[in-house]
Formats: structure tokens, sequence, C-alpha cells
């Protein structure tokens, strides 16, 4: 702790603590609504409407736009859920757990929509809604970690052993990510390689790549929003005989 | 684009529709339900207060 300058410290401890992070969230979740519904629109009026047929795939191609997303979003969340594992292991704040253990339904959800919109895509594009390759092993594989966390938290009595054991869990889990991503390049699979990561010359259309990122981004900020509001319910749930929930309670709902 | 085309997705109106669908009906459901239970929570909470002030 003494490497960190105290101002920096006491902030961290201010911003963690759990009557004020519960006070933050309120004042930030109807900002966040409003960004979201603004990257949201135009996303999607430029993925479904804007956005030309692809010349191979006509218009189903258009499932691009949360699929990939969706993609993006299952790894970015559990490599979040592993930092605030790490973080929660190390110096256990609270706070962390509860962003851990609040992240896993989102999670779950993402990479639920991600096979799911993939199979959808699948079907008329590849002939099939499935098959065992790499990249679509790995992220079912993904799928049962997430859910794996979530039962696990609610298979142990004790809260704070709970939370140890799924940061652990998340921690251990993690080397599945570079798996996932690299998965298309390693082995030679049926999904296609990546199309938009190749930055200096990514192989899609600039009128179909910005909805795209419109969406990608929008998702980012729905999790924001989904995250504060499932920790808000985890804090009230492990704090429920703190003073400042009893305050809480006494102010007219 | 007429309004006919737009829902028929040049033939994939089904794989493109179920997949924006189950999309919205997931997200929706990730975000409401804390929302739902934490309103029950807080009214456990509140009546269990209630009782054991004098």
């Amino acid at each position: 702790m003494s490497i960190i300058p105290a101002p920096i410290s006491r902030f961290f401890h201010k911003t963690a603590s759990p009557p004020h992070f519960y006070a933050l969230a309120d004042k930030l979740i109807p900002w966040l609504t409003v960004l979201f519904l603004l990257l949201l629109i135009p996303g999607l009026y430029g993925g479904l409407v804007m956005a030309p047929a692809d010349y191979q795939q006509g218009d189903s191609y258009r499932i691009i736009y949360i699929h990939v997303p969706a993609a993006w979003m299952s790894l970015f969340i559990y490599v979040l859920m592993a930092i605030m594992g790490g973080i929660a292991l190390v110096w256990r704040i609270k706070l962390a757990e509860v962003m851990l253990i609040s992240s896993a339904p989102i999670g779950a959800g993402f990479t639920f929509i991600a096979l799911v919109t993939g199979s959808l895509w699948g079907k008329p594009m590849w002939g099939t809604w499935w098959v065992w390759d790499a990249r679509l092993t790995s992220e079912l594989i993904l799928l049962f970690l997430y859910l794996g966390v979530t039962s696990l938290y609610g298979a142990i009595e004790d809260k704070r052993d709970a939370a140890r054991a799924v940061s652990i869990l998340a921690l251990v889990g993690v080397v599945n990510i570079p798996i996932i991503h690299y998965s298309v390049e390693w082995w030679n699979t049926l999904h296609q390689g990546p199309t938009v990561s190749k930055m200096d010359k990514p192989s899609i259309h600039i009128s179909m790549l910005i909805p795209l990122l419109l969406m990608a981004v929008a998702f980012k900020v729905y999790y924001a929003i989904a995250v504060l509001q499932a920790a808000k319910l985890q804090l009230l749930k492990r704090e429920a005989s703190a003073q400042w929930v009893k305050s809480l309670l006494e102010k007219p709902q | 684009m007429s309004l006919e085309n737009f829902f028929a997705m040049g033939g994939y109106a089904f794989y493109v529709w179920t997949s924006y669908g189950l999309t919205l009906v997931v997200l929706v459901f990730n975000l409401l339900s804390p929302v739902v239970q934490r309103k029950q929570l807080l009214r456990q909470l509140a009546l269990k207060q209630k009782r054991e002030q004098p």
C-alpha cells in the first residue's frame, strides 16, 4: 500500500466503499442510458438499413452487427472478471468481489447470444447449425465457465469464501480467452478468420464497419448499465445489516 | 429500400429477425432481473426493520 500515494489510495477506498458506490451507480445509470441509446439507434439504423447487402452473403450477413459485438463482449467481460478476481484475492476489496459476481450472468448472456446468432448465421451460410470447430467449442466452454462462476458462488454459504472460490475459478478460466481469440488462426476451422482486427487493412467496407463499431461501443455501455444494476442488488444482499442500508430504508422510496 | 424489403431481409428474414429478437430478450432480461429482485429485497428489509423497531 505504501507505494500508492495517500490521496489516490483514499480516492479508491472512498469510491469502493459500498454506500458511496451505491449512490454513484444511481447517478451514473441515467447518463449511461442516454449514451447507450445514442449509440444503439444509429448503430441499428446503419447496420440494418444503410449498409449495403453483402455481395456473397446477401442480407444474412447483417447478423454480424450483434454477433461480433456480443462475441467481443463475451471475451472482454471474462477478462474483467479475472482482473476483479485478482484484486479480490490480493486486496480483499468487497466491491471487486461484487463486480465479479455481478458480471457473470451478463457475460453468460453475451456468450449465449454469440453462440445462438452464430448458429442462425451458420445455418444459411455453412448449411449447418453447429460444428465442433475450435472457435465454436472454445466459446461453448466459455459459456460453461460463466455458468460455473454463478453456480459455485450460489453453492457456498459463506459469501466471503464463495467470493474467494469464484475469484480462483475466474483466474484459472482466463487461459481459455487466448485460445478462443487465436482458434481461427491456430486451427484450420470452418469459422472465418478475423475481419476487423487487422487494423492496417480491415477486410470490411467503411459503411459496414461504422455501424459495427457503434454497436460494439453500445454493447460496452449496456454492460456498464447492467453491471451497475446487478452490483446494487449484490451490495444490498451482502450489506443487508449495515448501517447505510438501514438509513437507505428509512428514506421514502 | 421499401418497408417490405426491409422485413424480408433478402429471404433471410427468419435468421436475421430471430437473432435480433433473441438478443433483445436476453439483454432486457439481464437488465431488468436485478432491478425487480432489488425492489423485492428492499421491501423485505423495510418490513423487517419496521418489525424490529419498538
